[in-house]
């Protein structure tokens, strides 16, 4: 790695001040994307802030109205195995497990897991071969390269890249709030405008500005939340990013939906909330197959393949289904 | 392009690192970019936790952190001064082996024997994970509580999955495992 200076403050105002004022700083917590991303020289800042001994990030608390209250440093290992977060919300638990490893989610925070940059090979490759995330301005090497594992939603011709966190997907479904510490004070952004689309400034990957400190993730609370279910494809069984994922949760009542959520990871440079389907699905009976099938196709006519993926449509959607179908069978 | 550590020569950013290794308090001064393994191998000579592909995906390089499994080619030493770290090292007590130590010689559970110290490392604390009852991505029902009676070899392989060998000794490892955690 290229050299760096290490902080390890105490005091959070201190560390949000240093961040505000220093473009060659960064936030270090779990480090299991950043280091990676430093060995290959993706990302080169000049001095690290390690946020792991600020107070007070840590802590998963059941608020009391059903909600949850996760903090950014809270490791991915401690959520998955709360019992509360279990209880309330499968479809976190199941998020969080088919995630990484048994060793990266007892280092991983929930705070960077939301940050994690693209696995885009383009944008992590060790030549430096022309990406606009990357480098802005160089070219998308895999708007015309291979791009099997990349967008179906929302893409531009500057950036064809999926946003990789498998929690994302599942606190989008919720409708989750990422609460946020900066410079001017705290304010609380809705899950789905947190992550941007890449436009043509894809090297943003979410709102957050210098200063910006991730505090924690609130989830409300959701009549929906125990009835959720979260549904990995990948080209390998463990240990690998999705090919298409869906975080699924849904209300019935004698087996007719009354309100359903669904979001899809791997699709889009940040979680695809089908929200044409959520409506079409209001009413629709989970035993008929041919029904749920035609509103989840509702929120697949925008749906644009690269030359390597339209797989993923049709994946997509049957993924969907059966997320869905799990999730009513715990209604 | 990127310097040898011996050669920077911008102004000394170096840490002074204390970390309970094993048992024993060491302590060394760490460029901050020198990772948990680096220091550990270069630094204090236990080169049981192996450096295979230094970017977190194949498990060789496992260690304890206060008692959690983690991967210490993808953590900076500086980061974790004050804590306790074990090593393979410090998995014997007083000569006498570690039962996973002993049921992998027993089912043959490596070949080469380079990922073999992370594979030990990862079971010995993925056992106490499943006795604290965390459930993995193999578990039918997460809202269930999870005991050792469902520690299944699917689930085995599925909480080891952090763990390669390129080898392909699985069987045998998952049955040293199994055998530790009370499973046949």
């Amino acid at each position: 790695m290229h050299p760096f200076a290490l902080s390890r403050p105490t005091d959070i105002s201190a560390a949000i001040a240093a961040h505000a004022r220093d473009a060659h700083l960064a936030f270090i917590a779990g480090g299991t994307d950043l280091i990676g991303l430093m060995k290959d020289g993706v990302t080169l800042p000049e001095r690290l802030l390690d946020i792991n001994r600020l107070p007070d990030l840590a802590q998963i608390e059941a608020l009391p109205d059903g909600g949850l209250r996760i903090g950014a440093l809270a490791r991915m290992s401690e959520v998955a195995a709360d019992p509360h977060v279990r209880s309330r919300f499968p479809v976190i638990v199941e998020s969080l497990l088919f995630a990484a490893s048994g060793q990266l989610r007892n280092m991983a925070t929930i705070g960077g897991n939301i940050m994690q940059r693209t696995r885009c090979p383009y944008f992590r490759d060790e030549d430096n071969l022309p990406c606009n995330k990357r480098r802005p301005g160089s070219g998308c090497s895999a708007r015309f390269g291979l791009n099997r594992n990349h967008a179906i939603f929302g893409w531009s011709d500057d950036c064809v890249a999926t946003h990789p966190s498998d929690l994302a997907v599942a606190l989008a479904a919720l409708d989750a709030n990422v609460l946020v510490r900066g410079p001017g004070g705290k304010r609380s952004i809705p899950f789905t405008e947190f992550h941007l689309l890449p436009g043509n400034t894809p090297e943003r990957d979410n709102v957050l500005e210098r200063g910006d400190l991730m505090v924690a993730i609130e989830v409300p609370q959701r009549i929906e939340g125990r009835a959720s279910h979260y549904l990995k494809l990948r080209d390998r069984q463990s240990y690998e990013f999705a090919l298409v994922s869906t975080a699924a949760a849904v209300v019935a009542d004698r087996r007719r939906i009354g309100s359903a959520r669904i979001a899809l990871g791997g699709v889009a440079n940040k979680p695809w909330r089908l929200t044409a389907a959520e409506s079409a699905l209001r009413g629709v009976s989970l035993d008929d197959t041919d029904a749920l099938m035609t509103a989840i196709a509702a929120s697949f006519t925008e749906a644009r393949p690269l030359a390597h993926n339209a797989f993923k449509i049709e994946l997509a959607q049957r993924v969907a289904l059966r997320a869905l179908e799990t999730a009513g069978a715990r209604a | 392009m990127i310097k040898p550590y011996a050669e920077q020569a911008q102004s000394d950013v170096r840490m002074d690192v204390s970390m309970t290794v094993n048992g024993s308090l060491r302590t060394l001064r760490a460029e901050p970019r020198m990772t948990l393994l680096d220091a550990l191998r270069d630094e204090l000579a236990l080169t049981g936790p192996k450096k295979s592909c230094d970017r977190g995906e194949c498990g060789a390089c496992t260690v304890h952190i206060e008692g959690r499994r983690v991967l210490s080619c993808m953590t900076l030493a500086a980061m974790h001064d004050g804590q306790g770290i074990t090593t393979i090292e410090g998995l014997e007590c007083d000569g006498q082996l570690h039962p996973v130590q002993e049921m992998f010689i027993e089912h043959d559970g490596f070949q080469c024997g380079f990922c073999t110290s992370g594979q030990i490392m990862s079971a010995v604390a993925m056992i106490e994970e499943a006795k604290e009852g965390w459930p993995s991505a193999a578990t039918p029902d997460v809202t269930e509580p999870f005991t050792m009676s469902d520690l299944s070899k699917a689930e085995i392989r599925e909480r080891m999955s952090g763990n390669l060998c390129r080898c392909s000794c699985y069987p045998n490892i998952v049955a040293a495992v199994a055998q530790v955690a009370g499973r046949r």
